[in-house]
């Protein structure tokens, strides 16, 4: 397998590894500051599994103030600091190196304020993303963009990810949803963007910082928007004889000025493997599937589905399947929420996260089918079609060395479709360390050199969340 | 403004070349696309005028994909006859700002985006800023760059395109754009109710919002306001439902049930609907005139607060849009924008910003027309500036104010 390249740890500061640790000892209390070496291999990845470095310290503070002394003390030193929510990074975003200190926001888990007049919700950065809706969702609110882990990822790995989820064809990203925070530049300062107030001041920075991937600083307090939770939502679940036919559906549903709170698409591999793992009753018997979810009153569902079915049975639907109970509603969404950790049951996988316009799906879907056939491997689709954003799951064997090269290569070439059908590398997983080298097939090196500059403005020294993003030796061009 | 000349390059390449040159002979640029909001920010000078006037045309359009791309140029109008003709519209709203200058240009597009300018569904649909998925622009070095795409997630690489919207033309010269656009909706209606004071409006547009009804448009016209807006006599504050026919119905029900205080509300049909939201949008009760006109962004429910402040200690107007959020105020006095009571007035009710968007060029010359900045996150954004114009080139001056002393 080619091994994705780090920059080279500063030998210097390797070899000044117990001073550092001590200076950090002075700056936090002794339980915020983890040194052993057994302690810090939980810390040496994230959900990017293949490549694991153990960092020189990691820090888990309890308050802004400390994150900034710990900064402070890092930009002073010349130490490289890895920002990192709850490490569920598929793309590697959060993966250290041995001259790094680890920068957790952990045990910053409190929710400050939720002010339901204002709608919004002002937590510190470390609070996972589905306790916020948990702590509204009696009062008839939620907060919006639900990522798949959501039970266990943070608002700082949100914000540092922009992450999505299923319902942002109607909600939109963590950037839509995202009012104001407050953050420590590298250099320790401790700043404030945004608010409760609904747009920005001067150059949107909030909007800058949002998916900057932990290179711009490190997010300790975030002030969210609430929505009020609709009348009720139902899915309906559409089995189709080809992913074709499913697509067009989509593209006419749409057309017809109907905006669904979500569309997945499913094929057969991922139908299969979902229904033996969550049993949620998808038809066996047809080639793609579409879940469909409306919100409303009954009497509203009841309206937009039967504009929705009419356009369906238009295209020739196999299958229709209406969902008649909250806990039919919620069956067909385990199949769908299950299909990551269903098909690691069956195999490896890696998972691809490019985004393409939407008029681009069945052309992508059929060239991404004749990409993994090349390499002699098997793919699943599940992804976001209302929003393009695709999720082929690539299955291989992790130890066949040989297999599992071939699905990297098939990931890359997938990704290149994706950015030449006018689409991106990825739509909520962001590039780590992953996508980092693809960059330069989605833009030009003076787009990447524009973006690296507006990076130094919050960074100079070049020390934040280094080897991610940004090909390396553009980094190291810019750095040097 | 003196310029001796404009230029209207015809691509980005000429752009760029433009660029260049005015860096090498240190001159600067002022950027416009129709001029129709020139009189916006601090007074500044520049040696020419770099229009974006002949970069037009929608460059793609697939209805089904929900997204726009055009050349920055292209005129607003073009781009909503396009989207009206398959349905479809920018959720965001923009106003058409025209009315408060007294201008005759054409907006454009790309004017929306640099302007970062959105309507009364802001409240629901997002700015203009998170409608813009992708954008192509030539910085400060004459480089032709591109960020973002026309997706609506994307994650990869630093999202310059935010950056972009709002910023004045500071940064660089939009030469395309690419818009989220959606549906639009089969009918709408508006819950009129008449007579709510201040407080007690806030309180009924924040019950309104916080049911399911999706409200769509949330705003107080005061007494004046509402009667020049053709709402009657006395305080009226709107809220707006759309939608499919059968659902905006059900929904009415439910926001009607969910106010019980709102026993005085009248409904209006769909055209009164949409020409109200019209007004409000393009903030009409204030145009026609000179005099210095606030938009002053804060939370919701501290928007009535912040107003009644003000209008203590001088003579104006307000209106509320977004919830609350958004206070259009107007101020008699011509000769004064009275800043320091404004600014004075959004810090004391929870804080948020005012910026000065009319007034007579010498009332804006001595005073800071955007809200000034906390200063560590004013040294960051001039860095972030000088990392896209380190010339500085563009708009000299326009969103940074110095003190009062007479621009170079």
């Amino acid at each position: 397998m080619n091994q994705i390249r780090f920059l080279d740890p500063r030998p210097d500061i390797v070899a000044r590894r117990d001073e550092i640790r001590a200076g950090l000892a002075e700056l936090v209390p002794a339980d915020c500051l983890v040194t052993e070496e057994r302690e810090l291999v939980p810390f040496e990845t994230d959900a990017f599994t293949a490549y694991r470095r153990v960092p020189l310290a990691v820090v888990l503070p309890e308050t802004t103030e400390q994150v900034a002394a710990v900064m402070k003390y890092c930009s002073a030193n010349g130490v490289p600091v890895i920002p990192r929510g709850a490490g569920t990074s598929l793309a590697g975003g959060a993966i250290p190196q041995e001259d790094a200190v680890v920068i957790g926001v952990s045990k910053m888990s409190r929710i400050l304020e939720i002010d339901f007049e204002n709608r919004t919700a002002k937590v510190q950065a470390g609070v996972t993303n589905l306790r916020i809706s948990d702590e509204v969702s009696a009062d008839g609110f939620f907060y919006a963009p639900d990522p798949s882990s959501q039970l266990a990822c943070t608002i700082a790995g949100n914000i540092g990810m922009n992450s999505g989820g299923a319902h942002c064809l109607k909600y939109g990203v963590t950037t839509n949803n995202l009012l104001g925070v407050k953050m420590v530049l590298q250099d320790g300062t401790v700043i404030e963007l945004g608010g409760k107030a609904l747009d920005a001041e001067g150059y949107d920075l909030l909007g800058l910082v949002c998916g900057s991937e932990g290179q711009l600083g490190i997010v300790t307090e975030a002030v969210v928007r609430l929505i009020a939770k609709p009348e009720g939502a139902r899915p309906v679940l559409f089995g189709f004889d080809s992913s074709e036919v499913a697509g067009a559906c989509v593209a006419d549903i749409i057309g017809e000025g109907i905006i669904p709170v979500a569309i997945e698409f499913m094929d057969k591999p991922a139908i299969d493997i979902c229904e033996a793992f969550a049993h949620a009753g998808y038809p066996m018997d047809v080639e793609a599937l579409l879940i469909v979810e409306v919100e409303g009153s009954d009497d509203e569902m009841d309206a937009v589905l039967r504009k929705i079915i009419a356009i369906a049975k238009k295209h020739n639907v196999k299958r229709v399947k209406e969902s008649q109970s909250a806990m039919e509603a919620a069956t067909i969404w385990k199949g769908r929420k299950s299909a990551f950790g269903a098909t690691g049951r069956v195999a490896d996988y890696i998972c691809m996260d490019g985004t393409v316009p939407l008029g681009q799906l069945s052309h992508v879907l059929r060239e991404t089918s004749a990409i993994v056939d090349k390499y002699g491997l098997r793919v699943a689709n599940v992804f976001h079609a209302g929003d393009g954003n695709m999720h082929p799951l690539i299955l291989y064997d992790v130890n066949d060395p040989e297999e599992a090269e071939k699905a990297e290569a098939a990931g890359a070439e997938i990704l290149k479709l994706c950015v030449d059908a006018g689409g991106c590398l990825t739509g909520e997983h962001g590039v780590g360390i992953e996508k980092r080298d693809l960059m330069l097939h989605q833009f030009t090196e003076t787009d990447l050199n524009q973006q690296l500059r507006v990076r130094a403005a919050f960074d100079p020294s070049w020390l934040l969340n280094p080897s991610k993003v940004f090909p390396l030796d553009l980094e190291m061009r810019k750095a040097n | 403004m003196a310029n001796d000349g404009t230029v209207i390059p015809a691509s980005d390449d000429e752009a760029a070349e433009i660029v260049r040159e005015a860096v090498a002979k240190g001159t600067t640029l002022e950027i416009a696309g129709g001029g129709t909001k020139r009189g916006i920010g601090q007074p500044f000078a520049a040696d020419r005028l770099l229009s974006a006037a002949g970069l037009t045309g929608i460059t793609q359009y697939n209805p089904a994909e929900l997204v726009l791309t055009a050349r920055a140029g292209t005129p607003v109008a073009e781009i909503e006859a396009a989207l009206d003709e398959n349905g479809q519209m920018l959720a965001f709203e923009p106003g058409d700002w025209r009315g408060l200058f007294g201008a005759n240009g054409v907006p454009t597009i790309g004017a929306l985006a640099a302007a970062n300018i959105s309507g009364p569904r802001r409240l629901i649909a997002g700015a203009a800023r998170d409608a813009l998925l992708g954008v192509r622009f030539v910085n400060g070095s004459g480089e032709a760059i591109k960020n973002g795409g026309r997706v609506m997630k994307n994650v990869t690489g630093l999202d310059l395109v935010k950056l972009m919207a709002g910023s004045w033309g500071t940064l660089g010269l939009i030469t395309e754009v690419s818009f989220k656009v959606l549906p639009r909706a089969e009918t709408e209606t508006t819950l009129v109710i008449h007579g709510a004071h201040e407080n007690e409006a806030a309180n009924l547009m924040a019950a309104a919002v916080g049911t399911s009804a999706e409200v769509s448009g949330a705003a107080h016209l005061p007494e004046g306001v509402a009667g020049r807006s053709g709402l009657g006599d006395g305080a009226a504050t709107v809220l707006r439902l759309e939608g499919f026919s059968e659902s905006v119905t059900a929904r009415l029900g439910r926001l009607k049930a969910a106010l019980p205080g709102a026993a005085n509300a009248s409904e209006l049909d769909e055209a009164a609907s949409k020409a109200l939201w019209v007004k409000i949008r393009d903030v009409a009760p204030f145009t026609g005139g000179t005099k210095p006109l606030w938009k002053i962004s804060v939370a919701p429910m501290a928007g009535h607060d912040v107003a009644a402040m003000i209008l203590r200690e001088v003579r104006g107007e307000a209106f509320h849009d977004w919830q609350g959020g958004l206070v259009w105020l107007q101020l008699d006095d011509e000769g004064d924008a009275s800043a320091a009571i404004v600014r004075s007035a959004v810090a004391k009710c929870g804080g948020g910003h005012a910026t000065l968007v009319r007034a007579a060029e010498d009332v804006r010359a001595a005073t800071p027309v955007f809200q000034e900045q906390a200063a560590p996150v004013a040294a960051l954004a001039e860095r972030v500036r000088a990392a896209l114009d380190p010339a500085g080139v563009f708009n000299p001056g326009r969103m940074v104010w110095n003190g009062g002393r007479k621009a170079a």
